[in-house]
C-alpha cells in the first residue's frame, strides 16, 4: 500500500519535473531552438486537452455510473466544434492573432469598441463562472488524496479542508512561478504550454492504463467486459433527448468560451494551420479519453462496495486490486488534469483581471507623469500574482462553501453554463456587424443574471443561499419566478431549464438591443475588422507574397501621394535595390521610408495604421485609432479653414473688382468733367480773346462797335466768373464741406426774396403767379441756400420758357408730411430723354441759346439733398415743372 | 464772289468775332448755329469754306465732317475745325474724319486768318 508520504513525494517530484520541462522549453524558446517541437501541431493539440480536467478524468466515470452514456455529451460538444466548426475557430484565431487579443474579455471588449466596461463585466463573469471549476479541481485532488489516506487506515485520516488548502496553496505557488515569470507582449507562455502538453500525455496514459487493467486485468477480457456492461444499469440506460442536446450545446459553448480554452486555443496559437491537424487529432484524444469510461464504471459498480464514490473509481479500482503503482499513476493523471486546468485557467483569468480591472484603476489613480515601462511591468506582474492568489482563494472559498458535497459533474456543468453566456456576444461579434456594445452588455447581463438565479445559487443547495421556500414556491410566493421553473416552465431538468432560459434570453436581448441601438464609430470600425477579418489580414507571407505586398503598398501610396510621385518613389527604390521591375522589395528600411513619406500627407498615426494593415497584418490599437481620428479632425479643420479663407478671398476679389469698376467709372467721369470744364472755360475766353485782339489791332473802329465789343468782353467775363463760382459751390456741396446756416423764417419771405433777385439779374421777363394763402409756412432751415434753389428755378424758367406770354406758377402744397413747392411754367416742357440727365453736371438739354454751363440743376439737387429734401421733375403738367420737397422737420406749421 | 464762308457755330459772340474778322478779309459770311441741320444747309448754300465747331446742338462737328466727306459734292470742301475741347484725342478724330485744318479755342485772330488764307490758296 502506497503511503501518503510516498504519494506526496511523487507529487513533488512530478511537479519538479514539470518545472524542468517548462524551464527548458522557455530557454529553448528564447534561444530559438527546438522550435519544431514548441510550435508543433502536436503540442498545440495536446495543450487543448486542458479541456479534460479532473472532472473529466475522475468525474466521467462517476457520471457514467450515475447517468449512463450522458457523459459522452461532454466530449461530443468539443468534438463537434473541432470537426464541424473549425472555420469558427480559424476566424477566432485569426482575429486573436491580428488584433493581439490577450483573453476572451479582451476579444469581446475589443470587438465592441474597446469598451472597458464590457471587459470588466466579462472578467467578473469569467471569474464567477470559473470559480466553481477551480473548486472542483481542489475537491478532486483532495478526494483522491483522501482515498489514499483511507486506504492507509484511520490513523492517517486527513482533514479534507486543510488538505484542500495545502493543495490550493501549492497550485497558487505553481501558477505564480510558471505563469508570471516573465511578461510577454503577446501573452504567450511556451513553458506552460509544454508542461500542459506533458500533463496531457500523462493523464491519457494513466486513464488508458487503468482502462486496460480493468478490461483485461480485472474483467478478464473484452467479451466479459461487454457482458458486464450489458448486465449493468448503464446498458439499459435511456437517453433523454433534451438533456443530451442541452449538454452537447453547453459543452460546445464552454469549449469556445472558457477562458483557459481561449488561452491555449487562440492566445497561445503559433500557427493557424495547427488548427487543421487539431481538428481531427483533438477529437481523437477525446475519444481515447472516453474509451474506457464505461468499463471502469461498470466494473467499479460491480466490484467495489456499495456507497463507494463512483467519482473515484479510477483510483479506488486499482487500489482495491492492490495495484499501488497503477493507482499512483492514476493519481498523477488526475493531479495532472487538475493542475494543468488550474494553472491555465488562473493564468487566463489573472491576465483579464490585471489588464481590465487592476491596470485601468492603477492608471487612473496615477495622476500625471510619464510612466516608465519598467514601472508598469512590475505593477502588471504584481497584479497578476495577486489575481492568481485571489482567484485560487475564491475557488477554495467556494469549495468550502459548497461543502465539497456536490457531485463533480454537477459543479462542472454550473461552470460550463456560466461561461457559455459569452457565446452569443462572441459569435455575434465575429459574424454580425450590427452587434453593438449595448446589445452585448444587455445580453451578457441577462444571461448571467439568469444563470446566477437559476443555476449558481440553487447549486449551493436549498437553504444555503436561496431559502428552500424560494426554490420551491418562488420569491414572495410568486410561483412563475421559481428559479428552477421560470415563467411556469415545469418538468424540465434543472440544467436544461437553466441553459435554455439563460442562453435564449441572452441571445434574444443581445440581438434586440443591438438592433435598436446605434454603434459608436469605434465599434463600427472594430466590427468591420472582426467580421471581415479574412479581407483585412493576410496569413504569414512567403517570398512570393512580398511582390503582392509591394503592389498593395504601391496602390495605397498612389492614392495618397499621387500616381507620378508614388511611381517615381517605388522605381528609384527598385533601381537602388538593383531590380529590373518597377516594384522594389518591401524591405523594412523602404517601408519605414514610405511610412514617413505618407505621414507627411496623412499624418503619422494614419500612415502607421495603413502600412501596418498591409505589411504586418498588425492590429490597430485604440491609441492608433484615436490618433487617426485626431489627425482626420485636424485635417477637416484645416480644410474648412482653407475653404473659409478661399471664400473670404473670393469675396475680397469681388469687392475689389467692384471698387475697381467704380474707380474706373469715377476716373472716366473725372476725365469727362475736366473736358467739360475746359470747354466751358475756353468758350467765353475765345470770345474775350477775339474781341480784345480786334479792339487792339483794328484801326478806326466805330465807337459804337468799340462799346459793343467791350460789353461782350464784359458779359463773357461775368460768365466765366459765374462758372467758376458754380464749380466751387458744387465742389463744396459734393464734398460735404458746406456749413449750413439754419434759421427760421416764412416760406413766403424766401420766395419774395428769390423772385426779386431773379428778376433783377436777368432781362428776361416772366409773369409769376403765386397763391400766397398757402405760403404761410414757417421753415427751420438754411434759408439762403433754399433761396438759391428757388432763384435757379425761376431763372431757368425766365431763360427757357418759350411760350409767347411766359408765365410761372409757384404753388405750395402739402404732400404727406412734407411741404412741396411747385414751379410750373407754360412752356413746352422738357423732352423725356433729357429728364434723366438734366440734374447731372453740364447737361444743357441741347437748348440752342443756353448760356449756362449746365451746373444749375446739379447744384439745386445737391443743396436740397444737404437740406434733407429733394428737387424733382414733375410730369403731366404740360409745361416744365419742378417740385422742391421740404421735409417735415424743416417746415413748421403756421399759425 | 468766290469767297463764301459758312460758320457753323452756336456761340453767338464767337460768330460775331469771326464775322468781323472774315468780312474785313473779303469773305461773304453766313452763320448757322444748329448741328442737326448743318449738312443740309452746307449742301444748299455750297460755301467755299466751312468753319465748324465741335460741340454743336443736335449733331457733333465730327459727325457733320464725316457726312461731308462721304458725299462726293462736298468731299473736297475745305473745313476749318475749331474746338474748345483741346485734347489730343479730338485732333486725331478730326484728322481721321478728314479735316482740312484743326484749331483749338481760344485762338489768335492772326492765326485764324492765316489758316483761312492757306486753305484758300491750297
Amino acid at each position: 500500500m502506497a503511503s501518503l508520504n510516498t504519494l506526496i513525494a511523487v507529487c513533488l517530484i512530478y511537479v519538479a519535473f514539470l518545472f524542468g520541462v517548462a524551464f527548458a522549453a522557455e530557454r529553448a524558446g528564447i534561444r530559438g531552438r527546438a522550435g519544431w517541437l514548441l510550435r508543433s501541431p502536436l503540442v498545440y493539440t495536446l495543450s487543448l486537452s486542458i479541456y479534460c480536467t479532473a472532472w473529466t478524468f475522475y468525474g466521467a466515470v462517476g457520471y457514467a455510473a450515475r447517468s449512463g452514456l450522458e457523459y459522452v455529451t461532454i466530449y461530443l460538444g468539443p468534438s463537434l466544434v473541432m470537426i464541424g466548426w473549425w472555420w469558427v475557430l480559424r476566424r477566432l484565431v485569426r482575429i486573436g492573432r491580428s488584433h493581439k487579443v490577450t483573453s476572451i474579455a479582451d476579444l469581446i471588449s475589443s470587438r465592441y469598441g474597446k469598451s472597458n466596461t464590457l471587459a470588466i463585466v466579462v472578467t467578473l463573469m469569467a471569474v464567477i463562472g470559473v470559480t466553481p471549476y477551480i473548486a472542483l479541481q481542489l475537491q478532486s485532488v483532495t478526494l483522491s488524496l483522501s482515498i489514499f489516506a483511507s486506504a492507509e487506515g484511520a490513523a492517517t485520516r486527513i482533514d479534507s479542508a486543510s488538505s484542500a488548502l495545502w493543495v490550493a496553496a501549492g497550485l497558487a505557488l505553481f501558477t505564480v512561478l510558471f505563469g508570471t515569470r516573465n511578461l510577454n507582449a503577446n501573452e504567450r507562455h511556451h513553458g506552460v504550454v509544454i508542461a500542459v502538453a506533458v500533463e496531457a500525455v500523462v493523464k491519457l496514459v494513466a486513464l488508458l492504463a487503468v482502462g486496460i487493467f480493468v478490461v483485461w486485468g480485472v474483467a478478464g477480457g473484452l467479451p466479459q467486459t461487454l457482458a458486464r456492461i450489458d448486465a449493468s444499469p448503464i446498458g439499459t440506460w435511456q437517453m433523454q433527448g433534451s438533456r443530451w442536446a442541452a449538454l452537447t450545446v453547453l459543452s460546445a459553448a464552454a469549449f469556445l468560451c472558457l477562458p483557459r480554452m481561449f488561452q491555449v486555443m487562440v492566445v497561445e496559437n503559433d500557427d493557424e494551420r495547427h488548427l487543421q491537424i487539431a481538428s481531427w487529432a483533438f477529437p481523437l484524444y477525446l475519444m481515447l479519453m472516453s474509451l474506457f469510461v464505461v468499463p471502469i464504471a461498470v466494473v467499479g459498480l460491480d466490484l467495489l462496495p456499495p456507497g463507494s464514490n463512483p467519482d473515484l473509481f479510477v483510483l479506488s479500482l486499482p487500489l482495491s486490486q492492490g495495484r499501488d503503482g497503477l493507482a499512483t499513476l492514476s493519481f498523477l493523471g488526475g493531479f495532472s488534469s487538475a493542475t494543468s486546468m488550474v494553472i491555465v485557467a488562473t493564468l487566463a483569468l489573472s491576465t483579464m483581471v490585471s489588464n481590465h480591472v487592476v491596470m485601468p484603476i492603477w492608471l487612473t489613480l496615477r495622476t500625471g507623469g510619464a510612466t516608465q515601462s519598467g514601472d508598469v511591468r512590475d505593477v502588471v506582474i504584481f497584479a497578476r500574482r495577486v489575481s492568481i492568489l485571489v482567484i485560487i482563494a475564491l475557488g477554495y472559498v467556494y469549495y468550502r462553501a459548497s461543502g465539497g458535497s456536490g457531485a463533480l459533474a454537477a459543479i462542472g456543468l454550473i461552470s460550463f453554463a456560466g461561461v457559455a453566456q459569452f457565446l452569443p456576444v462572441t459569435l455575434g461579434g465575429i459574424f454580425w456587424r450590427g452587434a453593438t456594445r449595448m446589445g452585448a452588455l444587455v445580453g451578457l447581463g441577462t444571461g448571467f443574471g439568469l444563470w446566477v438565479y437559476t443555476m449558481l445559487l440553487p447549486g449551493f443547495g436549498a437553504g444555503a443561499i436561496l431559502p428552500a421556500g424560494v426554490i420551491d414556491a418562488g420569491p414572495w410566493g410568486i410561483s412563475w419566478l421559481r428559479p428552477q421553473a421560470l415563467f411556469g416552465v415545469e418538468g424540465l431538468d434543472p440544467t436544461v431549464h437553466a441553459v435554455l432560459w439563460s442562453l435564449a434570453l441572452n441571445s434574444l436581448s443581445f440581438v434586440v438591443v443591438s438592433l435598436v441601438t446605434f454603434p459608436r464609430p469605434l465599434e463600427r470600425l472594430q466590427g468591420a475588422q472582426f467580421v471581415n477579418i479574412f479581407d483585412h489580414s493576410g496569413q504569414a507571407r512567403g517570398w512570393n507574397a512580398s511582390v503582392a505586398e509591394s503592389e498593395d503598398l504601391m496602390i495605397m501610396a498612389q492614392r495618397i501621394l499621387g500616381a507620378a510621385e508614388a511611381q517615381s518613389l517605388f522605381q528609384s527604390e527598385a533601381r537602388r535595390q538593383g531590380l529590373s521591375g518597377h516594384l522594389p522589395e518591401p524591405t523594412p528600411k523602404f517601408v519605414q521610408g514610405l511610412e514617413r513619406e505618407l505621414a507627411g500627407s496623412v499624418g503619422a498615426a494614419t500612415a502607421h495604421a495603413m502600412i501596418g494593415q498591409i505589411v504586418g497584418g498588425t492590429s490597430v490599437s485604440v491609441q492608433d485609432l484615436m490618433a487617426v481620428a485626431d489627425e482626420s479632425a485636424q485635417m477637416l479643420e484645416y480644410s474648412s479653414q482653407l475653404e473659409a479663407k478661399s471664400r473670404e478671398l473670393s469675396q475680397t476679389a469681388a469687392q475689389l473688382r467692384e471698387a475697381n469698376e467704380k474707380l474706373t467709372e469715377l476716373s472716366l467721369q473725372k476725365d469727362a468733367f475736366l473736358s467739360q470744364i475746359s470747354h466751358e472755360l475756353r468758350t467765353p475766353m475765345t470770345s474775350i480773346r477775339a474781341f480784345s485782339e480786334i479792339l487792339r489791332d483794328t484801326e478806326g473802329l466805330h465807337p459804337e462797335e468799340k462799346t459793343k465789343y467791350a460789353s461782350i468782353i464784359h458779359v463773357e467775363t461775368i460768365r466765366l466768373t459765374r462758372l467758376l463760382d458754380d464749380l466751387l459751390d458744387l465742389s463744396v456741396l459734393e464734398n460735404g464741406q458746406v456749413t449750413l446756416n439754419r434759421q427760421s423764417g416764412a416760406l413766403s419771405d424766401v420766395l419774395d426774396h428769390a423772385i426779386t433777385t431773379a428778376q433783377a439779374s436777368t432781362d428776361g421777363r416772366i409773369a409769376i403767379r403765386r397763391s400766397r394763402g398757402n405760403e404761410a409756412v414757417m421753415l427751420q432751415t438754411d434759408l439762403d441756400r433754399l433761396s438759391q434753389v428757388f432763384i435757379n428755378l425761376i431763372t431757368n424758367a425766365q431763360k427757357y420758357c418759350a411760350a409767347d406770354a411766359p408765365a410761372l406758377t409757384i404753388d405750395v402744397a402739402r404732400d404727406g408730411g412734407a411741404v412741396v413747392v411747385d414751379f410750373i411754367d407754360n412752356g413746352s416742357g422738357i423732352p423725356a430723354q433729357a429728364r434723366q440727365v438734366m440734374f447731372e453736371k453740364f447737361s444743357r438739354l441741347g437748348l440752342q441759346d443756353n448760356k449756362g454751363a449746365g451746373l444749375g440743376l446739379a447744384i439745386c439737387r445737391e443743396i436740397m439733398h444737404r437740406l434733407g429734401g429733394d428737387v424733382v421733375y414733375r410730369t403731366g403738367t404740360g409745361g416744365t415743372a419742378f417740385r422742391v420737397i421740404l421735409p417735415q422737420a424743416q417746415s413748421l406749421a403756421a399759425q | 464772289m468766290g469767297k463764301h464762308v459758312l460758320l457753323v457755330e452756336d456761340e453767338l459772340n464767337i460768330v460775331e468775332a469771326m464775322r468781323f474778322l472774315l468780312s474785313r478779309d473779303g469773305w461773304r459770311v453766313e452763320a448757322h448755329s444748329d448741328g442737326a441741320s448743318a449738312v443740309e444747309v452746307i449742301r444748299g448754300t455750297r460755301p467755299d469754306l466751312v468753319v465748324l465747331d465741335v460741340m454743336l446742338p443736335g449733331k457733333s462737328g465730327f459727325d457733320i465732317l464725316g457726312e461731308l466727306r462721304e458725299d462726293a459734292t462736298t468731299a473736297d470742301l475745305p473745313v476749318l475745325m475749331l474746338t474748345a475741347r483741346g485734347q489730343a484725342r479730338d485732333r486725331d478724330m478730326a484728322e481721321k474724319a478728314g479735316v482740312s485744318r484743326f484749331m483749338t479755342k481760344p485762338f489768335s485772330n492772326t492765326e485764324v486768318l492765316n489758316a483761312v488764307r492757306d486753305l484758300m490758296r491750297g
